[in-house]
């Protein structure tokens, strides 16, 4: 009987956890020598480390930064490190990383490209980090525009014009939008736009640049190269995939026969495609639809498939990221009064947006990488370089030294897109759930 | 508060009845989920709908803001009928709150921005001027405290709280209430309940569907007793609760007072 009453007499005071053990000792017995199982497993792994290390660690290090062809570079290492070693040729990234950097770019231009560049982080600011001052957003919105014109050259009206038409469309929808229904004011823009693009804008830019010749000096399509090129495409591809992406998710989830069916036709055609099949597509069959003696720049052609390819993943994960979303979410905007658009931008897409963090960058870092491919359809971006350098006689026979150069700038930009969202999906996190 | 009972007394249209259902039949599929409903709710009026589970109470309350379509009769709220017009759909949300059994606030969102969020993008009120309304719900259902928390930071009486909140924010003519107790642990429940006394006693026009019945008792005009997508019984509380007239009332009475 008496082992059914209990009464506590006194409470008992909140005490503070037992702490970890907090020496190294204790940790690396703790994490690394946990039982005999896994202190094998730590000395085996350990030992291949140290393997890798001994076969690679030489090659880098005992190596020839100054030579003008590979065959001096051998001779050098010989000399210094002895016979018989074999260490890295990193002369030739000296000779030709500029090369790399900015493929064919005139050499007194590269402040353009440099610049470009330069804008394009101040661009980013502001969309990367909230915290900035919000009139920042305005220099992003004309950074397409200035950046095009710097890199491309020519007169400034044609981005300046480009730049007003975009802006008319858009007033011009939001009027009709307003008058006449959201239908009616989106294809009344969009029809502006594509006139305006196809018909206006070079003519009258010319007119304008009779009138007042402003404007710098032109540089070909021809002449980009290198990462440059891998740059220019994969961030435009990065900006433009998103809200494409996010446009064919909603589209696929709508209510609209023909608008969903679209949609789905749209993502499972181009996911089922191969993307250097869409390369090859821009780079010689677009030609046969062109009106003869347009010339549709080879690069747009590229950024314009590799931006339609990733905004087909892109809307994938997306729906991935709406799904996840509870049904309440979207009764309780309704619920508010809120229109469908008012909907998704406030509630239904800051969540799954967030949700779908990680799949996002993955695309973006999936795209960046692709950028590569088109060294195939004979564009000379980094891996296409390398290819042009060694078949040069100086060079020929040169591997690994180029393509770990070129590995290691891209793991630079893809580790920080990756770094980047681990830090926005922390700074966004609520306390839900 | 204050706005909305000075609001209904201004109106002109104060006479009309806030919610009238006529002939109302829905299905979902081939399932008749809704049969004959008829119904007027008349400005100020408490109703507390009870009835089993899967009985459509729900889906009924759901109809009255266009959560779920009826297909046959009608639907006139605050004298706007219900169409598949979607100017009219979003003229008849902004003027009827809804509270949620699960809440359904937005987690991304302060509670202040989630009380805010409506006003200033559907009544376009400017933002320091929903920020001060919000604060002042937020006072009268006891949290204005926790208004830079998030959601996810609340109990759950405080959750329903914001919603009830949230839902004021908009100053609706009627509120509509899904079990917004059930979900809830019984210690906070009294909380709740008490918030929605206080509403009902401002003289909100609301629907609640609830088994709280002192709830019911204390504040109802009317309780209707729904069963398979019917309106079974509907009387004032004192009668339904002493006196039923229908066996399935008698029958579901016992089993939520039994024990
Ligand atoms: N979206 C839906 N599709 C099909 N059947 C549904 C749907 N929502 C509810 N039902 C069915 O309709 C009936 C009434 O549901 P509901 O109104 O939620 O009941 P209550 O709220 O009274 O418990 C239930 O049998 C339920 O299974
Ligand atoms: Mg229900």
């Amino acid at each position: 009987m008496s082992s059914l009453s209990f009464v506590r007499e006194t409470m008992l005071p909140s005490s503070t956890p037992p702490t970890m053990e907090g020496s190294v000792i204790g940790w690396v017995r703790y994490n690394l020598f946990n039982g005999p199982f896994n202190s094998i497993l730590t000395l085996l792994f350990g030992a291949f480390i140290v393997f890798i290390m001994y076969e690679i660690l030489p090659w880098v290090f005992l190596s020839s930064w100054t030579a003008t062809s590979l065959q001096e570079c051998r001779d050098t290492i010989a000399l210094v490190h002895g016979e018989g070693t074999t260490g890295a040729c990193w002369a030739v990234i000296r000779e030709r990383y500029l090369q790399l950097f900015y493929g064919f770019y005139p050499r007194e231009l590269y402040w353009r490209v440099n610049l470009t560049f330069l804008f394009m982080l101040v661009a980013l600011a502001p969309v990367l980090f909230p915290k900035l001052p919000r009139q920042l957003l305005y220099f992003t919105g004309i950074y397409p525009f200035l950046g095009y014109w710097l890199l491309w050259g020519g007169t400034i009206w044609t981005p300046f014009l480009t730049f007003a038409g975009l802006i008319v469309a858009f007033l011009v929808l939001n009027f009709i939008s307003e008058k006449r229904g959201l239908l009616l004011g989106v294809i009344t823009g969009i029809l502006l736009i594509v006139i305006w693009f196809v018909f206006g804008v070079i003519p009258v830019a010319g007119l304008f640049n009779n009138a007042l010749p402003l404007g710098i000096e032109i540089v070909e399509s021809d002449q980009f190269g290198g990462f440059t090129l891998s740059v220019i495409i994969g961030s435009s591809g990065i900006a433009a995939s998103l809200p494409i992406g996010i446009l064919l998710a909603l589209g696929r989830k709508s209510d609209l026969f023909i608008v969903k069916s679209l949609c789905v036709g749209f993502i499972e055609f181009i996911r089922g495609v191969p993307l250097i099949t869409l390369l090859f597509v821009a780079s010689t069959l677009l030609n046969y639809f062109m009106p003869p003696g347009t010339n549709f720049d080879i690069i747009l052609r590229v950024v314009i498939m590799v931006t339609l390819f990733s905004s087909a993943y892109m809307a994938e994960v997306i729906r991935g990221g709406l799904a996840a979303l509870p049904k309440g979410q979207y009764e309780a905007g309704d619920a508010l009064g809120l229109d469908y658009w008012k909907s998704m931008r406030l509630i239904i897409l800051p969540q799954a947006l967030k949700v779908s963090i990680p799949g996002i960058v993955s695309t973006y870092i999936g795209l960046f990488k692709d950028t590569t491919l088109v060294s195939i359809i004979g564009l000379l971006d980094p891996i296409g370089l390398s290819g042009a350098i060694r078949s040069d006689t100086a060079w020929n026979g040169i591997v690994w030294e180029l393509y770990a150069f070129v590995a290691v700038i891209f793991f630079v930009f893809c580790f920080a897109m990756s770094r980047y969202s681990i830090y926005l999906e922390k700074k966004l996190e609520t306390g839900h759930r | 508060m204050q706005e909305i009972k000075e609001n209904n007394v201004r109106s002109e249209e104060d006479s009309q009845p806030a919610v009238v259902i006529t002939n109302m039949n829905k299905w979902y599929g081939k399932f008749h989920v809704l049969r004959d409903i008829n119904l007027t709710v008349s400005n100020r009026e408490k109703i507390v709908i009870c009835g089993p589970s899967g009985s459509g109470k729900s889906t009924l309350i759901r109809c009255i803001n266009r959560l779920e379509e009826h297909q046959s009769g009608s639907i006139v709220v605050e004298g706007t009928e219900l169409s598949s017009d979607l100017k009219n759909i979003d003229l008849i949300r902004s003027e009827v709150g809804m509270c949620f059994q699960h809440f359904n606030l937005f987690p991304h969102l302060s509670v202040l921005e989630n009380c805010t969020l409506a006003p200033i993008w559907v009544r376009k009120i400017p933002r320091h001027e929903a920020e001060e309304t919000a604060m002042h719900f937020l006072e009268k259902v006891k949290i204005p405290d926790q208004a830079l928390k998030y959601p996810g930071q609340l109990s759950g009486g405080q959750q329903q709280r914001v919603a009830i909140a949230r839902s004021l924010c908009m100053k609706p003519r009627i509120m509509l209430f899904d079990e917004p107790t059930s979900a809830l642990d019984p210690e906070m429940i009294k909380e709740v309940l008490d918030t929605m006394i206080e509403l009902a006693e401002e003289g909100m026009t609301m629907l609640c569907v609830t088994h709280e019945m002192g709830f019911a008792r204390q504040v109802a005009d009317r309780v209707i007793f729904m069963d398979d997508g019917q309106i079974v019984e509907s009387n004032a509380p004192e009668e339904f609760f002493n006196n039923p007239q229908s066996e399935r009332t008698k029958l579901f009475l016992s089993q939520i007072l039994g024990h």
